[in-house]
């Protein structure tokens, strides 16, 4: 990469991501803070993101800096059958800093290959979205007060979950042991099971989401079967059920546990556990907004 | 004609390059990948010839014709127990086996539809990860491909 990009979590050495969450903390202490003025950033999304857009743009207006850019790919010339290489390139005319989310894998790490401006993934497909796994990280370190040697719980689909996969990188700096949980059709794939064995974290798998594996977890990380990847929609419905989170199998869990989720939830939470004060998802979104503002600044190379 | 040598299947060479060992099933895509098809030099080749190695091989003679490691090594990943044997006055001066480089460019095509390399004019690039067993990961998308896998572009 010609630049300070934000690609992929693998990237990120532990130094940077302690330093990346500890200038987080300093814009959660205070967010409107005028380090971007003057700056132009670019939000391309030529697949839309409603939620992830609104969050980074928000970073670059609380900064105070300016941001251009599309939030649906149709409107634009990459529709008439304009290269991304040639958008980008157009872009990097005009913007410090690109933010793109796009449909196809690999579109990023290309991006960052063709431009000397940095480039932060907003999420490339099923492949990665850095940001996102900035943010559980973010959240893990503030309710547990550190990242090491916790017990972390992945509830749900693990197969094609990037979240869950991404944040098995993430953490993989700080000895954590994690419980996968899922149904069989679901399973954590076996690229990232030789990913723990080769950085020696412990993991357990499990298909039934009981109680034991609830009361040893510091985190529950959820996330939502999804009925499309399913072929036999007779299996999508007998396991739809069994990885709902009620509020009442919480009771005899730890008192620093606390449950994230990427969001949106479906069903796979249920709604009288938003009332816990173990519910951390949406705050754990609004931790997106500091994440990003670091992000933004660790790529531009403004310190705080 | 050349008196006739029982264990001589092709003719021999004066100058120029040997590659042994093929698989004869691969002949064709060795070929096509070092573009001997646009080469105006003497090509001699063999196919499905006895081997006391293996028990049928291909063999590619071709005259006047010494390659840059970097160009033989692309067919490491469809022939990987070639030899390249370089020849000068019907010596074989040097004997070579070909080697899976660190990163292959612009060679094989990416089998995920909605990897980037497939969408826009640009070139493949793959890692190489384990030169063993000949997996290779896509830098763009990162999806892993195994050697039986590999569509050569």
């Amino acid at each position: 990469m010609k630049s300070n990009s934000l690609v992929s979590i693998d990237q990120c050495s532990k130094e940077d991501i302690l330093r990346i969450l500890d200038n987080a903390r300093k814009f959660e202490e205070d967010p409107n803070r005028k380090v971007l003025k003057g700056k132009v950033a670019a939000t391309l999304f030529f697949e839309p993101s409603t939620r992830t857009r609104l969050s980074f743009e928000t970073a670059v207006n609380r900064l105070h800096g300016r941001v251009i850019g599309f939030q649906d790919a149709s409107t634009t010339s990459s529709s008439k059958g304009e290269t991304l290489k040639d958008t980008i390139l157009m872009v990097s005319n005009y913007a410090d800093l690109i933010i793109m989310r796009h449909h196809l894998e690999g579109a990023a790490r290309y991006a960052s290959e063709i431009t000397d401006i940095p480039i932060i993934n907003a999420g490339d497909g099923a492949n990665q979205h850095p940001t996102q796994t900035m943010l559980d990280l973010y959240s893990i370190r503030k309710t547990q007060g550190t990242l090491d040697n916790l017990n972390i719980t992945l509830v749900g689909d693990l197969k094609y979950g990037r979240t869950v996969h991404s944040l098995i990188v993430g953490m993989s700096h700080f000895n954590p042991t994690f419980h996968f949980v899922a149904p069989n059709e679901l399973k954590m794939p076996d690229e990232y099971k030789n990913f723990c064995d080769a950085h020696h974290i412990k993991y357990y798998e499990h298909s039934t989401f009981s109680q034991e594996v609830i009361n040893d977890s510091d985190i529950l990380y959820m996330t939502r079967v999804q009925r499309e990847r399913f072929t036999d929609l007779e299996k999508y419905e007998r396991v739809k059920n069994v990885y709902i989170l009620r509020n009442s199998m919480l009771e005899d869990s730890r008192d620093n546990l606390h449950i994230l989720h990427p969001l949106p939830r479906v069903n796979e939470i249920a709604y009288d556990v938003d009332d816990s004060p173990k519910a951390y998802y949406i705050q754990q979104a609004r931790n997106g907004l500091f994440t990003r503002q670091a992000i933004i600044c660790e790529a531009l190379g403004i310190t705080i | 004609m050349a008196p006739k040598k029982k264990e001589l299947q092709v003719a021999a060479l004066e100058n120029g390059t040997a590659l042994d060992h093929i698989p004869p099933s691969q002949l064709f895509k060795v070929v096509s990948l070092l573009q001997l098809d646009k080469m105006e030099n003497t090509i001699t080749i063999g196919n499905n010839l006895h081997s006391r190695k293996d028990s049928c091989k291909g063999m590619i003679k071709i005259s006047d014709k010494f390659f840059e490691e970097e160009e033989i090594n692309r067919i490491a990943l469809i022939a990987p127990k070639a030899i390249l044997n370089v020849i000068r006055d019907y010596e074989v001066v040097e004997k070579k086996t070909v080697t899976l480089p660190d990163e292959l460019i612009g060679l094989v095509k990416c089998n995920n539809p909605k990897c980037i390399t497939n969408n826009e004019p640009m070139a493949t690039r793959f890692n190489v990860i384990d030169k063993e067993k000949g997996t290779i990961k896509c830098r763009y998308c990162e999806r892993k491909i195994n050697k039986e896998d590999v569509i050569i572009r």
